[in-house]
């Protein structure tokens, strides 16, 4: 029942959330970039805006790529909040994903096209990690099911602190913060008109804004599985660390510069391979 | 928001970047600077219209989905200022597509051009309610 009710309250309060978080981040880099900046509900207002505009539809598949690209982010969001198995929800995660790429590359525009081959790179960059967090949950709990880990006497951060450091860098990618933005970003600044999205307006560009709300959420319950265990003061404890490192990501982006792809590529393998590989070697050794 | 500099001598481009900086923050009411039109509301265009950049105002114009609205800033933009007299010149923007606002000015003060943006967002929402009516 309590499961029930907690995907009904992802289906439902995702985008919310997402949204709000956008504007959160919004106004902190706008504060710390010496602006004022827009109001906090403002993604709210954007998003609003975008249904009411026209629909300039390039070709007849881009919609339903789009459609897909949510619904399947809205499944494997579901499946988290369940508490479902790991590897699945991670698996889906990526499935939405290239509903994503084709849609990019669906349209006639380079930009988009090149979109779509450096959201492919990026794909490349942080599935590895994902793969070996997966299994450093199984090695630290004993179970992909994450329901199973959630009720841990002591959180998993103990056991896999290589992990998250690696998880918190390449998370970047999903947020599309700099300096891994390069097939779209949030901010107007990118060097190929908007990447991904170049040809997507109106309704369709609504649905991908709403596609990464889910998206952001559900990577913030994956951070929130690190902490969280079975006393619930750990769960509150754990949302606070969630908002925490979502502003550093919002600080990060702020601080540095978009790297080029084969610096994003070997950077991201790098911190895998040292950060999540040796956590992982030392779990399997001592477990 | 999308900036296009038609034939602007780059003094209008120069203040357009100034109302995105800390000082005047033109996103404090939510407004980015976007490089794609598919994503605009607005078209902002600095310069007169020559026979060159024509065809790229009207295609710039053609992907903006509806509500959209056009800003002039700058008095080339508004008449073609002292430009309008040139063989190549054809004259303000709305020459070529209708402007729904003009911020005069040479170069047009980053005051003058907020105060234009923010009119602009107020004839997008008339045109948007406007819009809503007509599909009820």
């Amino acid at each position: 029942m309590m499961r029930a009710g907690l995907v009904i309250a992802y289906i439902l309060l995702a985008p919310v959330l997402g949204a709000f978080l956008d504007g959160l981040d919004r106004v902190v880099s706008a504060r710390m970039q010496r602006r004022k900046g827009p109001s906090v509900l403002q993604p709210f207002y954007d998003l609003g805006k975008l249904f009411s505009k026209q629909l300039l539809a390039v070709n007849n598949v881009q919609l339903l790529l789009n459609l897909s690209y949510l619904v399947i982010l809205m499944i494997a969001g579901s499946l988290l909040f369940a508490g479902a198995d790991l590897l699945m929800i991670l698996f889906i995660l990526s499935t939405a994903d290239m509903f994503l790429i084709m849609s990019a590359s669906s349209d006639s525009s380079p930009y988009a096209n090149m979109g779509a081959g450096r959201e492919m790179i990026q794909v490349m960059a942080y599935e590895p990690l994902t793969l070996l967090l997966a299994v450093g949950f199984y090695l630290a709990t004993g179970s992909f099911d994450v329901s199973v880990i959630m009720q841990q006497p002591k959180s998993a951060v103990f056991l896999m602190p290589g992990l998250l450091f690696g998880f918190m860098f390449v998370a970047a990618i999903k947020f599309r913060k700099s300096p891994f933005d390069l097939s779209t970003s949030h901010h107007a600044h990118q060097e190929m008109v908007m990447g991904i999205t170049t040809e997507m307006s109106g309704a369709n560009l609504a649905i991908i804004n709403l596609g990464e709300y889910y998206e952001m959420v559900l990577m913030l319950g994956l951070f929130f599985l690190f902490f969280a265990n079975k006393n619930w003061q750990s769960w509150i404890v754990a949302a606070v660390l969630c908002l925490v490192i979502f502003l550093l990501e919002t600080l990060w982006d702020n601080v540095s510069a978009r790297l080029k792809w084969k610096k994003v590529l070997y950077g991201c393998w790098t911190v895998t391979f040292v950060a999540g590989g040796v956590n992982l070697l030392i779990l399997m050794l001592t477990h | 928001m999308l900036h296009y500099d038609a034939s602007s001598c780059n003094g209008c481009d120069i203040e357009v970047l100034d109302c995105l900086t800390p000082k005047y923050d033109l996103e404090r009411f939510g407004v980015i600077n976007t490089g794609d039109p598919f994503q605009a509301d607005m078209l902002l265009i600095t310069g007169g219209v020559n026979s060159q950049t024509e065809s790229v105002v009207k295609q710039l114009y053609s992907q903006m989905p509806e509500p959209k609205v056009v800003i002039a800033v700058g008095i080339c933009a508004c008449t073609g200022g002292v430009f309008k007299e040139c063989y190549n010149i054809k004259g303000g923007i709305d020459t070529v597509i209708p402007v729904d606002v003009y911020v005069p000015g040479c170069a047009a003060r980053p005051e003058s051009i907020i105060d234009g943006v923010m009119k602009a967002i107020r004839i997008l929402d008339e045109k948007r309610a406007a819009a809503i009516k007509d599909r009820r």
